[in-house]
């Protein structure tokens, strides 16, 4: 009806005509900002936005170098690489997480931890269609078992990498240590330094505990990088450049296998520790704490049930005893109190006292007995060593003094780690007058040095420090620093000798004396090894201990057999051999083992003509 | 009457072809330069779209049977008169407000949103689509039976017809089609006549409203989407990995671009939707700002041509609807263009005959025809 009537057609058309260009030219300008836009972006941002591009195309991805191996004496593999295979997620590229994790749970199993990692994995920063690793370790039949479904499972992988496997399992495996991954402290550590923090760019593993750890730098090697062109998924489209990565160091040992192995077979059964050294070298050739645990489980990442199964086990099978096992040195330290009592010049080889079973001091009323109820009798320092006779020792070590003989004891690297390469070994404790002023708040009583005679009371060694002692014993007082390391890259290291100063001793034929007196522990009649005689191959000195067990608390948690048998004392036994020409030092401690000339003698015996006999035949 | 002088000045009175002199696209009530300048641009998004797609030629092939379709649709749109329009646009715009409801009561989901219909015996069809097109024409039909300057109460109740559809769509939720679908309505209003002081004060509540829309209407991923807009880089990984992506695309494209199909941001796979929403940027990087600037150009010449063929129409219904539908291209044209290049916040609207998509293509051909079919058909 308005169409007819009264419309002004002309002004409508004028009307519209005049809106139509106010949006001609609105449009006109607004697509001049959308112009505009683009030219910014295109002109003024190009550089920025084309190195953006760049970067989002070109990969900078590092390569790990492989772990360096590690070899024996002999050249056998005590640590490798071995392809372990991982299942990875792309969270990006997975439909429906929850059922996909669902259905690699009833395919191949995924356990209650595997997801929990896989969640705190996730949350690490990561580019997008970064994979993100759900269980590693899969079996032949797992990955199989995950081809065959991939069609279901987008997003899924399967991949490989090298992880380090300790082929000799639980012989080496206190000594060697093993590698894990890298955990986030650590991760911090090595991204302090830039330095590091790119050399570990691509490396998952790191030495955690022993060799592993101690020679992480030469075993590691350098990382290498590939320049690569990704689409957005990640996947590589082309190599636009590669520099290889360098791997780390091989390194051979001085640890020989074989006596390894003995070590652990001897000692099985038994909780105790095992250390020999070759004289010439300071070469560590066995290095053996019983029980033992089985290093690869570790590698990946240890389950929580074998990890507490260790833990909780009262034989304490991750305790590095042969280093960190601190026990009294006992009657072992009975020749060495003998060269500090010759060296003071307060007795000699000739000089006999009477004892009748027991030693008291002057002006003090208590009895220091003798493990022989009624006594040796006349007794001289080479009969003291082979009955190891307890008076003798009491008078000699008050008549020296403890001014004496602490330092004394201290050349042959008593109180302290004197390894080149074992870093974590524990000091044990030489005594003397300031130590207790420190530590104990208290006086040195002639009483201390008494106890520190026979080697009870404070006086605390380790495996490590016997051996050691007993090789610079059978060395006439020469040092050579105590070391696992034999070569890199198969290239024999050069050691300088450092600054320990050798023993001088007055009279250096007390060294030959000694020797002898030593040697009488297992060839004399009265010898406390003489059951060793039996069995005996090659001249061998050697002195036996018997350390009284007082650190166990009685409240600990054992049924009352086990407790008993735990009160029983330590058995140690220090020796050498050949005696004219001394190879090879061995310490051996096992714990409540009682008699040394039972068991701790036998063992030593048995690694010495291992070792005799190899180096003939 | 057998005065052909006389017949050709009469026009439109003869619709059926027997006035050999008009040019065949003239009796087909087609406009040949706005048929050309769609042409081209359809190719033109063929070609980016194989880039786009990384050179999947069947969904090209898809692509141009939807062109096809598209086409077919136009050129039988063109050929019903303006009045047939009048008629059924009320009776479109209640079947639309109807489905909308039917989408809000019964509709099918998908990513939280409700935007499909399903009816038995019918193809999935998304109501919305149906409402672009009905609304205008409705609004422009009830103008058109008014006075012009409208009257303030006829604005009023026109408002209501605007508002009812746009509301319903929010509810879905989808932010992006109601924006534009009463966009598309208030424009007939604008080129009704509407008066300068009313629009600077509806624009003064809108702008007021902001806030209101932010805390009760916006949902939790729209807010999201408003935020890494104002800075992408908050989320590099998530929702701002689009917009950094594509403003890269396009930023490393330069004057010239890295050529066609050599675009690492596209073939690689880092530029994401780049054959939907973020088509543009695989255009802006392997053609450069050169390539930029000659598509705004065509999109510049397709709706000025529109403008152009509307100031001529005959009715005040055809020049109010085809002037909406040029310019609600064009907002089309800058919303995709904006948020692609990082100056409005994303919200997927395609880019007008070059994303991939059916729906977009056979609607916006379908405005084409209406246009022209306004223009083309004229009366005493």
């Amino acid at each position: 009806m308005w169409e007819h009537s009264f419309r002004d057609k002309s002004a409508e058309r004028r009307l519209f005509r005049s809106r139509a260009l106010t949006l001609a030219i609105f449009i006109f300008l607004m697509l001049c900002i959308l112009a505009w836009r683009m030219a910014y972006l295109q002109i003024n941002l190009y550089e920025k936005y084309k190195d953006l591009s760049e970067n989002n195309r070109i990969q900078l991805r590092p390569i790990a170098p492989n772990r360096g191996l590690i070899y024996d004496r002999n050249g056998i593999l005590l640590a490798e690489n071995i392809p372990s295979y991982s299942l990875t997620l792309v969270p990006e590229r997975v439909r429906d997480m929850e059922q996909t994790i669902a259905f690699l749970d009833q395919l191949i199993g995924i356990s209650e931890r595997d997801r929990e990692q896989f969640e705190k994995r996730q949350g690490f920063r990561r580019r997008p269609f970064e994979p993100v690793v759900l269980r590693h370790q899969l079996s032949e039949d797992d990955i199989a078992k995950v081809m065959v479904n991939r069609f279901y499972l987008p997003g899924v992988d399967v991949e490989a990498q090298l992880v380090r496997h300790y082929p000799q399992g639980e012989t080496f495996a206190h000594v060697l240590g093993y590698v894990g991954r890298i955990n986030q402290q650590e991760q911090a550590t090595l991204d302090t330094d830039p330095e590091t923090k790119r050399r570990y760019s691509a490396t998952q593993f790191i030495g955690k505990l022993g060799v592993e750890r101690r020679y992480e730098q030469d075993l590691h090697g350098e990382v290498g990088y590939q320049k690569v062109e990704t689409n957005a998924r990640g996947r590589v489209i082309q190599i636009i450049e590669r520099k290889d990565p360098v791997p780390g160091q091989d390194i051979t040992l001085h640890l020989d296998s074989r006596l390894q192995k003995l070590a652990q077979k001897e000692m099985k059964g038994m909780r105790g520790a095992l250390v020999a050294i070759e004289v010439a070298t300071g070469g560590i050739v066995s290095l053996y704490s019983n029980p033992s645990f089985n290093p690869n489980l570790f590698v990946t990442g240890i389950s929580h049930k074998d990890y507490s199964e260790l833990r909780d086990n009262p034989d304490l099978p991750l305790f590095d005893r042969a280093i960190r096992g601190q026990y009294p040195p006992a009657s072992t330290l009975k020749p060495f109190v003998g060269l500090a009592a010759l060296n003071s010049g307060i007795t000699s080889w000739n000089e006999a006292i009477d004892d009748p079973g027991w030693y008291q001091l002057e002006n003090d009323e208590r009895l220091y007995r003798d493990w022989k109820r009624i006594g040796h009798g006349k007794v001289n320092l080479e009969r003291a060593i082979v009955e190891s006779c307890d008076t003798y020792f009491y008078d000699v070590a008050v008549r020296a003094g403890i001014d004496n003989i602490s330092p004394f004891l201290a050349q042959f690297g008593f109180g302290r780690n004197m390894t080149l390469d074992i870093s974590n070994a524990l000091p044990g404790l030489l005594p003397d007058r300031e130590w207790k002023r420190a530590k104990r708040k208290s006086f040195w009583y002639a009483g201390d040095t008494v106890n520190l005679g026979i080697g009870q009371g404070f006086m605390l060694v380790t495996p490590m420090q016997l051996a050691t002692a007993t090789a610079v014993l059978a060395n006439r007082g020469t040092w050579q620093v105590p070391r696992l390391i034999l070569a890199h890259n198969d290239i024999e290291d050069e050691i300088p000798h450092g600054d320990i100063a050798d023993i001088q001793l007055k009279n250096p034929q007390d060294w030959e004396q000694m020797y002898h007196a030593m040697e009488q522990v297992i060839n004399g009649t009265h010898g406390t090894a003489r059951r060793l005689r039996s069995k005996l191959r090659y001249p061998i000195a050697g002195k036996t201990g018997t350390a009284q067990v007082v650190g166990i608390k009685q409240d600990e948690e054992y049924d009352s057999e086990s407790l008993r048998e735990r009160w029983r004392d330590h058995a140690l036994f220090i020796a050498f051999a050949p005696v004219e020409n001394p190879e090879i030092a061995i310490a051996v401690v096992i714990e409540n083992g009682e008699s040394a000339g039972r068991t701790a003698g036998p063992i030593a015996q048995s690694i010495i003509n291992e070792y005799l006999g190899g180096a003939e035949g | 009457m057998a005065n052909t002088d006389f017949s050709r000045t009469m026009g439109g009175h003869h619709q059926h072809g027997f006035d050999r002199s008009r040019a065949w696209f003239e009796r087909m009530h087609i406009d040949l330069i706005l048929f050309l300048l769609i042409l081209l641009l359809a190719g033109c998004g063929l070609l980016i779209l194989y880039s786009g797609s990384g050179q999947d030629m069947t969904m090209v092939k898809r692509q141009g049977l939807h062109f096809l379709i598209g086409f077919i649709v136009l050129i039988v749109t063109a050929q019903f008169p303006p009045r047939f329009y009048q008629t059924v646009a009320p009776w479109a715009f209640a079947i639309g407000v109807i489905a909308l409801i039917g989408v809000l009561v019964m509709g099918v989901g998908a990513k939280g949103a409700q935007r499909w219909l399903e009816l038995p015996g019918l193809p999935r069809f998304q109501p919305s689509e149906l409402v672009k097109l009905a609304l205008p024409l409705t609004v422009a039909w009830y103008m058109s039976t008014r006075p012009v300057p409208p009257r303030l109460f006829d604005l009023f109740k026109a408002m209501i017809i605007i508002g009812l559809p746009t509301i319903l769509i929010l509810k879905q939720p989808d932010l992006g089609t109601s924006i534009l679908i009463s966009a598309s309505g208030i424009l007939v209003l604008f080129f009704a006549g509407m008066s300068w002081a009313l629009i600077l004060s509806m624009i003064g509540i809108v702008a007021a409203c902001a806030p209101l829309m932010w805390f009760f209407v916006m949902r939790e991923y729209q807010k999201q989407r408003v935020l890494t807009f104002l800075n992408p880089e908050s989320d590099p990984l998530g929702s701002g990995w689009n917009i950094i992506q594509s403003k890269t695309a396009i930023g490393s494209g330069g004057i010239d671009g890295k050529g066609f199909l050599q675009g690492t941001q596209s073939q690689l796979e880092f530029l994401p939707e780049s054959h939907t929403d973020f088509i543009i940027a695989v255009l802006a990087e392997e053609l450069g700002l050169i390539g930029v600037l000659a598509l705004l150009t065509l999109y510049f010449l397709i709706i000025m041509r529109c403008l152009y063929l509307s100031s001529r129409c005959e009715t005040l219904f055809g020049r109010l609807l085809s002037g909406s539908l040029a310019v609600t291209f064009f907002i089309y044209v800058f919303v995709n263009i904006g948020m692609v290049s990082g100056i409005l916040p994303v919200v997927g609207v395609p880019l007008p005959l070059v994303s991939y998509g059916g729906t977009s293509v056979v609607s916006l051909l379908t405005a084409f025809g209406l246009i022209m079919s306004m223009y083309t058909h004229r009366q005493n």
